[in-house]
């Protein structure tokens, strides 16, 4: 049997693409490590409780951003709070209850707009809607952040929803339940796990968010209680990070504020794959 | 019986609302923005407004020209386009096609990652290493410049468009791909020649997404461009960008300024809503 070899041009042809691919992977991969690295160089030997226990001090000349952990706690609270018994409503009507298709068509081509509308336009209209009737603060910036999480929370609801068995449905039905029984005791349930992983990418997004939250909620650093500090003014740790770094020239602060949010997106991203890993496995069963 | 039915409807309407919210919030959201941007458009005067070459709101006689602001995000997007897209498609290709199952799992969650590095992250980085480094490169007295900004835009937008594409590529019927290889087409020539086009609108999609992420962006753009609202005309100059434009002077903006910068946002959402229904599309064509 004679082997047929390439013609010269077809091989370096597969030579070129094979290289371009490698170079372009290279590259992908040295932005992801450059990044993780600098940023935790730059800023983990600066983390010390003192910064993390204490807030800013004008006599100390010292800086402190538990305030800003803490109004990062309580903007996801309160946010997670109200996007999820809206986003999982909406998503149970467009599976369970909705007929009309054209309604649903709305519904999820206005969700998709939401997810496409850039943070900045967030923040004015938050200003506008939420900041401008109850003032600058927390519980404003939530509820800007409930409107940008609703379609995370709707999807991934959505489409645990659907993994959910026709027949489960049939036998509640048949054995006599009204429709909000089988909701409450059938459906709801089995969206759990859609549920939970929407928590953990609006965690993520929250976590990350900065230009909606600049002109919602402030960039105030008071320590404050969860009730207090949703009614005040408070700057979350993106927000921190952008003004220490932008308007303070505070890089040595800037760097441990990144290096922390840099931790925790590492770990969001393995929970959500963790927790993605383990549904499939159980729906496997 | 009757009041079992009375709850149900009850609930049923409930759960109509809900539905709707998602509705509601797009309409209140166009209706704020189209409200609060149409009384300074009409004062400045629509040809004026964008088409105006200076934008000095703080002079003695203000002047308020968008156009540097469009150029620059129209030139950033384009920019970050040129840069992300040979690189983020090149490595989806890679990841879906020729990976193994451990390199494809590793770099599924590096983009992951990259995906959810927050923006100010990134300002922070670019600020520190870009900035410098394109002064010193290119002995400019300012690196703050489009040039950083079209890099760091490149970077922000690269896990959306390997993401989507990625999706697309796997979506290929292996079917075309064992034809090819059937007939002695290398596996590289089937990857780019039969299932690359297979997943054109899907890739399309993907790029019209990084259109839509690059020109949304603020935080970062805010912390790398300069923000000095120049006509954009070197790579080097320092420029101001839509968002960045309503940004930076909101907080201490009044009267007919801070309803200029409303009218910005109110044409940066008219660009995000021709680009959404671009994405829509190529979405429906990639399902048929």
């Amino acid at each position: 049997m004679l082997k047929q070899s390439l013609s010269g041009k077809r091989k370096n042809y597969g030579v070129l693409m094979k290289a371009l691919m490698l170079l372009a992977v290279g590259c992908t991969a040295a932005l992801v490590i450059f990044i993780l690295v600098y940023v935790l160089v730059q800023g983990v030997p600066n983390i010390n409780w003192e910064l993390l226990s204490t807030k800013p001090s004008y006599l100390t000349e010292r800086i402190g951003i538990l305030p800003d952990i803490l109004n990062t706690v309580y903007i996801v609270i309160a946010t997670l709070f109200i996007v999820l018994p809206l986003g999982v409503g909406a998503a149970i009507y467009l599976t369970e209850y909705a007929s009309n298709k054209k309604l649903v068509g709305i519904i999820e081509y206005a969700a998709e707009t939401l997810a496409g509308i850039p943070s900045i336009i967030y923040g004015l209209v938050g200003m506008l809607l939420f900041s401008n009737s109850m003032g600058t603060c927390l519980m404003a910036g939530a509820l800007t952040l409930v409107i940008m999480n609703l379609p995370t929370i709707m999807r991934t609801a959505q489409e645990s929803l659907k993994t959910v068995p026709q027949s489960y449905r049939e036998g509640a039905f048949g054995l006599g339940a009204g429709k909000w029984r089988v909701v409450r005791t059938v459906v709801l349930p089995g969206c759990v796990d859609g549920v939970v992983t929407g928590c953990i990418l609006s965690v993520g997004r929250i976590l990350g968010e900065s230009a909606a939250l600049l002109f919602t909620a402030g960039f105030a650093h008071a320590v404050n209680g969860i009730v207090d500090g949703l009614a005040s003014p408070g700057a979350t740790l993106t927000v921190a990070l952008y003004v220490y770094a932008k308007e303070q020239g505070e890089f040595g602060v800037a760097f441990t504020i990144a290096a922390i949010l840099m931790v925790l997106t590492v770990l969001i991203n393995f929970a959500a794959a963790l927790v993605q890993k383990h549904f499939a496995k159980r729906r496997s069963l | 019986m009757k009041r079992n039915q009375a709850l149900e409807k009850v609930i049923h309407g409930v759960f109509l609302l809900l539905g709707l919210i998602a509705v509601g919030c797009v309409l209140l959201i166009t209706v704020y923005l189209v409200i609060s941007g149409i009384p300074a458009i009409r004062e400045i005067g629509i040809i004026d407004f964008l088409f105006g070459r200076e934008w000095a709101s703080t002079a003695a006689e203000p002047k308020y020209g968008i156009l540097p602001f469009i150029l620059t995000s129209v030139y950033g997007t384009a920019g970050a386009i040129v840069i992300g897209v040979p690189v983020g498609f090149m490595t989806a290709v890679y990841i879906s096609k020729l990976a193994s199952f451990k390199v494809r799992a590793v770099m599924q969650s590096a983009v992951s990652l990259l995906a959810g590095i927050p923006s100010v992250v990134y300002g922070l980085v670019g600020m520190l290493v870009l900035v410098p480094g394109i002064r010193k490169i290119f002995d400019v007295p300012d690196g703050a410049s489009l040039l950083a900004a079209i890099i760091v835009l490149a970077i922000m937008i690269l896990p959306s468009i390997i993401k989507m594409s990625i999706t697309a590529l796997d979506a290929v019927p292996k079917e075309y791909e064992d034809a090819s290889l059937a007939l002695g087409a290398t596996p590289i020539e089937t990857y780019f020649k039969v299932s690359v086009p297979a997943a054109k609108s899907g890739i399309a999609a993907a790029v019209v997404l990084g259109v839509g992420r690059a020109i949304g962006e603020a935080m970062a753009v805010m912390m790398v461009a300069g923000n000095v609202p120049n006509m954009p005309t070197s790579l080097f100059q320092s420029v101001r960008f839509l968002t960045t434009a309503v940004s930076s002077e909101m907080a201490y903006s009044s009267g007919l300024q801070r309803q200029a910068l409303f009218s910005i946002a109110l044409v940066l959402f008219l660009f995000i809503m021709l680009i959404n229904a671009a994405l829509n599309f190529f979405l429906k064509r990639e399902k048929e």
